[in-house]
């Protein structure tokens, strides 16, 4: 067991684990925080995306130890209190979701595409979500959701 | 303002929020966006919970000689494992015909198959300890595909066949002739949820478990069966699901009958989850098909005689082979009158894991079967595909009558097709298109337009009702439950909608409930698309029940005639009087009213007689059509989908808003179904596409970069559904089938257009090129 430290949504956590263990696991498993899904347990599906140090990744595809120290923002740590993200209410509004499972990395993936990029196009948009699988929507709501979400994210600043 | 006294203002606006036909949020989108939706692996689980690991079968076809346990025993953190001698009822998990066993006893019939489970403190020691049993097999010759069971006629059910008029005579008589045989693949769902149950002991017999599935009711009966238990005794639940797509239909009762077995055997909570890769391995998949066609048909491209064979792949069990291969046959036609036709269908019996449902159950497959056949019709006469499809099209007061003998008395796609071909600029695209493939060396453009016609209800008609039950409390808010189940589909918010409207109270004040066997007993799946028809239907007889007796008691306590007693946005007028509903509510529980009541409905004017596949099977059809535009490099067979445009009839739509999601992503769906998703089976019977590495479903940017939807405005149901809506879960799927057609017009724009490509499905790009190279070659002569 190894005791792995860092900080999840401004909030110092703390568990022993086994090396092996994903970051995904720590944070649904020893932290409780049940928002970051998995999809497809090899990092391919994007529904485990979560950010670290601010850049999103896939916590199916990290070790927790390796984010040790870090600055963990799960899709719980994104809202301002009862206030939504903008990305969140993007998506909310513009019915960029079904049954929800992929949302949370959907919305995560956006949020870091959109800081990097405040000016995406829609094709840009297309191909940077391409590492985030969703079965339900078509993705046809997700574009004008993350467009939204962009758009509000630049009015917010 | 909270909640409580929103309520308890009056609404005097003109209408109620949430109500039928607005665009009401998907109840759970702020809990989607915010990761605290609960889905099966969120609960929080008991102490002592144990992880279950399913072990499965390497062989597609053998003898078990002996399995020894006895080393995952022993190992570490394991609690119990199960063979098939554990348990305790029927070994069983099968929805129809008691041939899945839930652990093989002493013959594997595909690679994947359930043998034993290994429960432990965690998954990681589960699966060390399932990695420790041996198993001894004596090996078997096995049917991997479907022209090998042809062969041997290897069948998990017998052949069908449905006939109307004269196809032989039909088919000697034609001016034109044209046989084929098509490929159409299978599908994998590819829930973004995997399978997972979770189950809790009780006392005495009863356990409770949650299972993510789309048919509690099946699951409950199943886990009953294993554990040798009354129906009463078990218990199951769905929040919600993270897709399910048919996918969740009958394979949950597996993990369910397990993880409860588990639970019953040790007093611990058990949890089955799958993984991906093991997921994909274990439950079933769409149905892949080879269809023969034999058309007869005359100069203007009208049908005159049409044989089909239809086998399908079933796999090693019949699960719901039977309804699927029927529907594929009630298929057949899509949107055009067949005169003189006969259809037979193969139910083939292969040892690779048993299909099941998928959106659309079969019809699609029955679908791009005539589509094709249109498609080569148009081909050999050197005229535009459409121009064959409206030649053929039903008819509103004459050639009307369906392969089955049920006439269709709602036909709209004349009219649906003609304003989308306006709206799409059909007729000049594709005099662009020609042009610019003149010009254009490698990169070749096609374009189709493609009708679909979907019949609804559940073909058996028996699975036609649904029940609900709606509690009214003393503040005037509302309880709704119903046997439907969410998946994703906005199936809860629809139905909340219809409550909502009949109270005529905000939608907030509906709270929305997870499916539960014990509150609404004996339900059918949520499947065939009829979960809003349905169970929209079953709540609003129970909030009508509820209605009707607080008007009675209204009217009696002011003393005023029913018909005084109005239900206005937010409030009750009674005579001169007005009061909110809680109000009323109060006023109605101190005079000892009932504020609770179930609810049920069953679709009317259904009948149909099975032996000779005639009947009504369907309440009414479901229309839509859609225009795809490709473009395809021909030195690689790669292509795009560049644009997209869709009419679709959702008659008058509950939540347009919802509709349109349905039926952009059921497009999508179709579109990977037909492209990128292609299953692939090793000779060993192992399936090789078991991951998203491997298994293509489409993504972001596969996503047409012009996509235009909507919903068609005169769309109303003929017959008397929930609010004049129409189903909307799988008609879409079969707008993909645009997308082949588009391909295949692109494909044979290097021979000229003068050889038919005879494009299979999946159209994955090695497809696109193969035909290409055949295509050049037959030109060339």
């Amino acid at each position: 067991m190894t005791n792995v430290s860092m900080t999840v949504n401004g909030r110092p956590v703390s568990a022993d684990v086994e090396p092996r263990t994903l970051l995904v696991e720590y944070l649904r498993e020893n932290i409780g925080l049940t928002g970051t899904h998995v999809g497809c347990d090899t990092s391919q599906c994007g529904a485990c995306v979560i950010h670290v140090d601010g850049k999103s990744v896939k916590s199916c595809t990290m070790l927790a130890v390796q984010a040790a120290g870090c600055e963990v923002t799960t899709i719980e740590g994104l809202a301002n209190g009862d206030d939504l993200h903008p990305m969140q209410a993007a998506f909310r509004e513009n019915h960029g979701l079904q049954c929800g499972f992929c949302t949370p990395g959907m919305v995560m993936s956006a949020v870091d595409l959109v800081t990097k990029n405040p000016d995406l196009t829609d094709t840009e948009i297309r191909d940077g979500l391409e590492g985030n699988i969703c079965r339900c929507t078509g993705y046809h709501n997700i574009v004008k959701s993350v467009r939204a979400g962009s758009n509000a994210m630049k009015a917010a600043e | 303002m909270s909640d409580r006294t929103m309520a308890n203002e009056k609404n005097n606006a003109g209408i109620i929020q949430g109500g039928v036909h607005q665009n009401h949020l998907h109840d759970s989108a702020h809990k989607h966006v915010s990761g605290t939706a609960i889905y099966i692996d969120d609960l929080p689980e008991l102490p002592g919970c144990l992880q279950v690991y399913i072990g499965m079968s390497e062989k597609p076809h053998a003898k078990i000689k002996s399995i020894d346990v006895s080393a995952a025993r022993k190992a570490e953190g394991v609690a119990c494992v199960l063979t098939a001698d554990d348990i305790p009822g029927i070994n069983d998990y099968s929805p129809v015909m008691g041939d899945d066993p839930i652990f093989a006893n002493e013959l594997v019939e595909y690679v994947g198959q359930s043998m034993f489970a290994v429960a432990a403190d965690s998954i990681d020691n589960a699966r060390a300890a399932a990695s420790l049993v041996k198993v001894d097999y004596e090996e078997l010759p096995a049917i991997l595909t479907i022209e090998e069971a042809l062969e041997k006629e290897s069948y998990v059910l017998s052949p069908n066949e449905m006939k109307r008029g004269d196809s032989a005579t039909a088919l000697e008589r034609a001016e034109n002739r044209l046989k084929d045989r098509i490929l159409i693949g299978g599908q994998d769902h590819f829930y973004l949820e995997g399978h997972i149950a979770l189950a809790i002991p009780g006392e005495d017999d009863d356990v409770l478990v949650h299972s993510s599935t789309q048919h509690p009711s099946e699951v409950q009966h199943n886990v009953a069966k294993a554990l040798g238990v009354s129906d009463h005794c078990v218990t199951i639940e769905i929040r919600r699901m993270g897709g399910g797509f048919g996918g969740k239909e009958s394979q949950p009762a597996l993990f369910a009958s397990v993880a409860a077995m588990v639970a019953k055997k040790t007093g611990k909570a058990a949890k089955v989850r799958l993984d991906r890769d093991d997921d994909m391995e274990m439950t079933g998949k769409r149905h892949d098909f080879i269809m023969d066609y034999d058309v007869g048909f005359d100069a203007s491209g009208r049908i005159e005689g049409i044989e089909f064979i239809q086998a399908c792949r079933a796999g090693n069990s019949a699960d719901l082979t039977g309804a699927i291969a029927d529907r594929a046959m009630f298929h057949a036609d899509n949107a055009y009158y067949l005169e003189n036709v006969t259809i037979k269908s193969y139910r083939c019996k292969t040892n690779t894991v048993s299909n099941t449902a998928f959106r659309g159950f079969g019809g699609p497959q029955g679908v791009v079967g005539i589509e094709r056949v249109i498609d080569a019709i148009a081909n050999h006469l050197g005229k535009d595909p459409l121009e064959i499809r409206k030649v053929n099209f039903y008819g509103t007061t004459d050639r009307n009558v369906t392969p089955y003998y049920m006439t269709v008395e709602d036909n709209v796609i004349h009219e649906l097709v003609v304003e989308l071909e306006a709206d799409a600029d059909y007729a000049a695209r594709r005099a662009d298109i020609r042009a610019f493939n003149e010009n254009s060396p490698f990169v070749k453009k096609g374009i189709a337009l493609t009708p679909v016609k979907f019949g609804i209800s559940f073909t058996t008609t028996f699975l036609n009702q649904a029940g609900a039950l709606v509690h009214v409390y003393t503040d005037g808010s509302v309880h709704l439950n119903h046997g439907g189940t969410e998946m994703g589909q906005g199936l809860y918010t629809k139905v909340a909608q219809v409550v909502a409207e009949e109270f005529q109270i905000d939608n907030n004040r509906v709270k929305i409930t997870a499916t539960n066997t014990g509150k609404v007993p004996n339900t059918s799946a949520t499947a065939a698309s009829s979960g809003a028809d349905m169970n929209g239907m079953a709540a609003q007889a129970a909030a009508r029940t509820i209605r009707n007796r607080l008007t009675d008691f209204a009217a009696q306590k002011f003393q005023v005639k029913a018909d005084e007693v109005r239900w206005l946005p937010g409030r009750i007028q009674v005579g001169a009087e007005e009061m909110t509903f809680p109000d009323l509510v109060k006023q109605a529980y101190l005079a000892r009213i009932s504020l609770s009541s179930t609810g049920y409905y069953a679709t009317p004017k259904i009948h149909y007689d099975a032996q000779k596949m005639q009947g009504r099977p369907f309440y009414y059809f479901a229309y839509g059509a859609a225009v795809t535009e490709v473009e395809v490099d021909t030195l690689t067979g790669e292509y795009k989908v560049m644009r997209t445009d869709i009419l679709h009839d959702v008659g008058k739509s509950l939540n347009p808003t919802i509709d349109l999601g349905q039926v952009e992503g059921a497009y999508i769906q179709g579109v990977g179904w037909l492209t990128t998703e292609e299953l692939v089976w090793h000779p060993s019977g192992k399936l090789w596409t078991h991951a998203p590495s491997t298994y293509k479903i489409p993504a972001c940017s596969d996503r047409a970069p012009e996509f235009n939807v909507r919903l068609w405005d005169k769309g109303k149901n003929a017959e008397e559904t929930i609010y004049r809506s129409k189903a909307v879960g799988e008609p879409p799927l079969m707008l993909g089938v645009s997308a082949l057609m588009a391909l295949s017009d692109a494909v044979a724009s290097v021979g000229g257009y003068k050889i038919h490509p005879g494009l299979n499905a999946p159209a994955t790009p090695e497809r696109v090129l193969d035909a290409v190279d055949r295509v050049r070659e037959a030109a060339a002569g």
